[in-house]
């Protein structure tokens, strides 16, 4: 069973950036208090000061009487705009950190489908409705989503991912404590939506070695054994292969330059990029190549993509050496 | 907007003059434009983010579309709003025949708009360019190719309803306008009619470059 | 607002009025009388508020218990589908608009009808249409996508009326663009002699504003219907990711309307609370014309908000910033409107009348749902709170108890001169305190819960959820109780209820210059305005109202 909650008001804190949310939100609420109050009070003040005594009493009309009228309206427009602006400013803060994983993360991927989280770690291990990872490593999701659109939500760290369809998204915790946590799905996917619900367990770094060595052997192919698998499977390699004979653009020391496409535009070979040329590959010709790649969109899951995926980030460019070898 | 005006006498009981009246229409009308603009926005803002997305896709299945139909059809609209001007005119200066004619003229370059629109509606289905499991499309990037067919019907579709309810409403003046129905002094429907043309002619205008000449000297 | 009419009218109750100058029910079917269009929306929109309670109450029923033990999960979430559905589309939206906005306009403008009073009667007809076509889809089994019709899960993935309810949507939203056009001209056209702008009561104002949302947005849920419609029909791709497609521009198309929808619904609540915070206090609005921009404001800015929706749909971040510091700014005119009313207060006359009493806690939850709002605009909360029970606390601290709120406010406020009847005091002051508690206590642990990570729209939930849950459904049994006495005393008080005189609450504004209930001009002397609204300074006060307690 998860931990319940220690305090009655608020979730576990397990990684820093859930502190950094708990902080600016404490900030909110005290504004929301002290503003509320306020409002509160002077209205039951008012209504009991000027309570009307006797019938045919009117009120006075202090706003075109009192000069000042003006400038309390100004007060009390641009008070509000300068809280506003602070809090927008460090909300902001806030979501650069929830968002941007620091480099060096350890790489998990996340497949969600109607109504279940598919999770595969870095070393190939896969688990369903369950992650286990360690305390104090940064750990990086790239999640896909096989139908419909779905949400990575853990309330421990205080972030929720949308998981989509048509892209991968990113999530990113680095766990400060052990335990097991909420995982739900943040984002409505039709009937049991609330039965796509699972655990995060934070392990002690050691506890995590000795859970991933105990695995039972058939699964724990790494993603880029697996993908070069696929690769050769899939016949991918008679074409993408690095010698000038190849009709198709060499894939070694692809991943994360720059590609200048037919019409002369540039984009990024990131792994959307990658993913979209499998499955479509029209999309985007190379500049200098034909378009006669067929399609593999219904030959391959989501998983065999990921696969595939990690496997072209792996090819180093031939001066490299490392990808000479291969076929 | 100005169906108010029919009855026993054209001036409305609620209205305290024909200027108000007037006014009320005109306005009213126009802002039953600013809808109908939003409207179609939907469908522009989804073109123009797709094209942006797949320009090589959307340039290839652009190139599909017959420019010749296509520009004989501007030509046509843009003769229609001429004809619909002048029936207008003739409300306003009180000439029956001269609205009936040109309601009439009117009238007929709108059919044949739709009746162009129907050939090369027809031509799509024949060569499989339908959104849909029969969708084929000779090109690299059908499936972005079939996105720009699913936003030119859309957009063509829904501006072909609107000359649709356009043709059918000229129709039913026909008989009002050869008796004398709109007066100098209230031709408002008359006038709100013309507003409702012109503004699908302008749509027109707007789906004719971004559909089928955007792209095209490549 | 001071008028000059000469000679005076009576203002004994009429021996003809809107109400009996005809009888039978072709006389109401087929009028073009705004007084009584407003009666047949009223009606309407009151079969939908209740329908949708009902279904509100049967979700609190389900989430009594963690376990998802009452209902099965499908037909669970078609309840929440389908009262987001009837509450929004059917009720919040076309609400004080459709009801008080088209008895009062008119009215309050010295004019004797609509623009078009036809249109008027043809938006009615539109929104029974779109009810009824709901209505029969929800016989059919309803719709289990949430009312956010969320691609392509609504497109791809359900087998439910998506469809039918999409029509109904798409009809029912035309009846919404058809009464804001009718508002804007009537507004712009018919005012009476002297009624500039600037002498225009905020109802008006709210409602202007309003309408400019009603004309601009609904347009684009409609296309945006009709897409989803071929797509799930003709399989003609617009957002299906297999067809090449983006299911978050459906998103966006979704929220640029749907943001907007919300200030459609508490416009004009804010437009009714001015007038009865003036009334009551029996004294001008603090800064007038701060509250009236302050309107169009909202309406304006309104429109740039609709990226906060998506803060973690896989927007860029940098959209995220963009859309975050814009929703901070359409906080400071609800701000200002807020501490506005406040300052009103201040050496006023005030008195305790059951709308008033409304007008207060609609300032309270408003405040509250505001701030709340705030730190959902805040991108670093936002992350963690999106789609939890924090949104459907901040929602409703907004649409029950902000606009319905003010819907009940004006109910009360106008209902003597709508029935020229006068309702029960005690029941009517219990009746607005008992809402406010059981609101509050419905919906305030649900704020906790949401910070918890509870998420929406979920059957079953963990355990240690169930203590703030069972909070929230009792409450939400005494709100229950607290909307039916309403229902009962206003029924009552149609048969049985004392005359009211014209001017029951001795406010100023032309709708009080008329008998209760007005005849069918509206005014048997044309009215003519010499100053500004809620002159209270130079008008004759006191009640002329025989209270029954």
């Amino acid at each position: 069973m998860p931990n319940i909650p220690s305090s009655p008001l608020l979730p576990e804190q397990a990684s820093d950036v859930a502190r950094s949310v708990d902080h600016l939100m404490l900030f909110a609420l005290s504004g929301l208090v002290i503003f509320s109050a306020l409002i509160a009070a002077l209205v039951l003040v008012f209504m009991i000061r000027y309570r009307r005594t006797h019938e045919g009493q009117v009120g006075e009309d202090i706003y075109e009487t009192n000069p000042k009228s003006h400038v309390l309206e100004i007060v009390w427009s641009v008070i509000p705009l300068g809280l506003l602006l602070i809090l927008f400013g460090w909300g902001t803060r806030v979501f650069f950190e929830q968002n941007r994983p620091p480099a060096g993360a350890a790489q998990y991927w996340v497949t969600g489908r109607q109504w279940m989280w598919k999770i595969q770690h870095p070393n190939g291990r896969r688990e369903i409705n369950e992650l286990h990872v360690p305390m104090g490593q940064a750990v990086q999701l790239r999640m896909i989503s096989e139908d419909v659109i779905h949400d990575f939500f853990v309330p421990a760290f205080r972030v929720h991912v949308d998981v989509l369809p048509t892209r991968y998204t990113t999530y990113w915790f680095k766990a400060n404590r052990t335990g097991e946590f909420h995982l739900f799905c943040g984002q409505y996917c039709g009937t049991e939506h609330s039965k796509m619900v699972g655990k995060v367990v934070v392990m002690e770094p050691r506890a995590y070695e000795a859970w991933l060595a105990n695995e039972p052997a058939a699964g724990a192919v790494p993603a880029v054994a697996s993908g070069e698998q696929l690769f050769v499977a899939k016949s991918c390699n008679t074409c993408h292969r690095p010698d000038s004979s190849a009709r198709a653009p060499v894939l070694n020391g692809l991943f994360g330059t720059q590609v200048t496409l037919q019409d002369g535009t540039k984009v990024t070979a990131n792994e959307d990029y990658v993913r979209e040329s499998i499955l479509n590959p029209g999309a985007k010709i190379v500049q200098g190549y034909q378009p006669v790649m067929p399609t593999f969109k219904g030959q391959v899951t989501e998983e065999e993509l990921i696969q595939l995926v990690n496997y072209v980030k792996t090819l180093k460019a031939p001066d490299g050496g490392a990808a000479e070898a291969r076929k | 907007m100005s169906v108010e005006t029919h009855g026993a006498s054209d001036l409305a009981h609620h209205f305290d003059s024909y200027e108000q009246q007037k006014e009320s229409a005109t306005l009213g009308m126009w802002t039953f434009l600013v809808t109908e603009i939003l409207f179609f926005g939907g469908l522009f803002a989804a073109y123009s983010l797709y094209r942006s997305l797949y320009p090589e896709a959307f340039r290839a299945a652009s190139h599909t579309l017959d420019i010749r139909l296509g520009a004989l059809n501007t030509a046509v609209l843009i003769g229609s709003s001429l004809t619909m001007a002048l029936a207008v005119r003739g409300g306003q200066i009180g000439k029956p025949k001269v609205t009936f004619g040109m309601l009439l003229a009117t009238l007929a370059l709108g059919s044949t708009f739709l009746g162009v629109k129907a050939i090369e509606y027809a031509d799509k289905f024949h060569h499989h360019h339908v959104p849909g499991a029969l969708f084929h499309f000779e090109g690299p990037d059908a499936v972005h190719a079939q996105l720009f067919f699913s936003l030119y019907f859309g957009m063509t579709g829904l501006h072909a309803l609107h000359m649709i309810i356009g043709v059918a409403i000229l129709a039913g003046m026909l008989r009002p306008a050869l008796r004398g129905a709109w007066t100098p002094r209230n031709h408002n429907f008359l006038e709100g009619m013309g507003l409702y043309w012109h503004f699908v002619d302008l749509v027109w205008i707007f789906l004719f470059p971004l559909l089928y000449l955007i792209g095209r000297h490549h | 607002m001071t008028t000059s009419p000469n000679p005076a009218p009576s203002l004994e109750a009429p021996r003809t009025h809107y109400l009996n100058a005809a009888y039978g029910l072709r006389s109401w079917l087929f009028t073009r009388d705004h007084k009584r269009i407003a009666l047949l929306y009223l009606v309407s929109v009151s079969v939908f508020f209740a329908l949708g309670g009902l279904m509100a109450v049967l979700i609190r029923m389900e989430l009594a218990t963690p376990d998802g033990d009452l209902f099965q999960p499908d037909i669970y979430n078609r309840l929440f589908t389908m009262h987001g559905v009837l509450m929004i589309f059917f009720f919040l939206i076309p609400g004080i608009p459709a009801v008080l906005g088209n008895f009062l306009i008119p009215l309050m403008i010295g004019a004797k009808d609509l623009a078009f009073p036809r249109i008027n009667l043809l938006s009615w007809y539109l929104y029974t249409a779109g009810g009824l076509f709901t209505l029969w889809a929800l016989l059919h089994g309803g719709v289990d996508t949430g009312w956010t019709f969320y691609t392509p899960l609504s497109t791809n993935y359900v087998n439910t009326s998506v469809l039918t309810v999409g029509v109904g949507i798409f009809i029912a939203g035309f009846s919404s663009i058809l009464t804001g056009l009718n508002f804007v001209i009537t507004i712009h056209r018919m005012r009476a002699p002297g009624l500039t702008w600037f002498r225009l009561p905020l109802f008006v104002w709210g409602h202007y504003a309003t309408s400019i949302i009603q004309i601009l947005g609904t347009p684009v849920i409609a296309i945006t219907i009709l897409m989803i419609a071929a797509e799930r029909t003709l399989h003609i791709g617009f957002f299906d990711p297999k067809l090449g497609g983006d299911p978050v521009l459906f998103q966006h198309l979704f929220w640029f309307y749907s943001h907007p929808a919300v200030y459609i619904m508490i416009l004009p609540a804010m437009g009714v609370v001015s007038e009865l915070v003036a009334t009551f206090a029996r004294k001008p609005i603090f800064g007038y014309r701060f509250v009236a921009f302050a309107s169009i404001g909202i309406a304006v800015l309104g429109f740039l908000v609709w990226g906060h929706h998506m803060f973690v749909a896989g927007e860029s971040i940098y959209a995220g910033v963009v859309f975050s510091v814009l929703s901070m700014l359409v906080a400071v005119p609800s701000a200002i409107k807020v501490f506005n009313w406040t300052a009103t207060l201040y050496k006023g006359s005030i008195s305790w009348d059951t709308p008033m009493l409304y007008a207060l806690g609609f300032i309270g939850l408003f405040t509250i749902g505001g701030l709340t709002g705030v730190m959902l605009a805040t991108l670093g909360i936002d992350a963690h709170v999106h789609d939890t029970y924090f949104i459907i606390a901040h929602f409703h601290y907004i649409m029950v108890g902000g606009a319905i709120m003010g819907y009940l406010g004006g109910l009360h406020f106008w209902w003597p001169k709508i029935t020229g009847r006068l309702y029960p005091v005690f029941w009517s002051k219990l009746s607005a305190l008992v809402i406010f508690i059981g609101f509050n206590v419905t919906f305030f642990p649900q704020f906790i819960l949401g910070y918890l990570g509870m998420p929406r729209r979920y059957h079953s939930y963990p355990p240690e959820f169930q203590v703030l849950n069972v909070m929230s459904s009792a409450g939400a049994t005494v709100l229950g109780l607290g909307y039916l006495m309403p229902l009962v005393y206003f029924v009552w008080s149609m048969r049985y209820g004392p005359r009211a005189t014209a001017n029951p609450w001795g406010a100023t504004g032309l709708e009080w210059q008329t008998t209760s209930p007005p005849p069918v001009e509206n005014f048997t002397v044309r009215p003519v305005v010499t100053a500004p609204p809620y002159t209270y300074a130079s008008a004759p006060a006191g009640k002329e109202a025989a209270d029954v307690g």
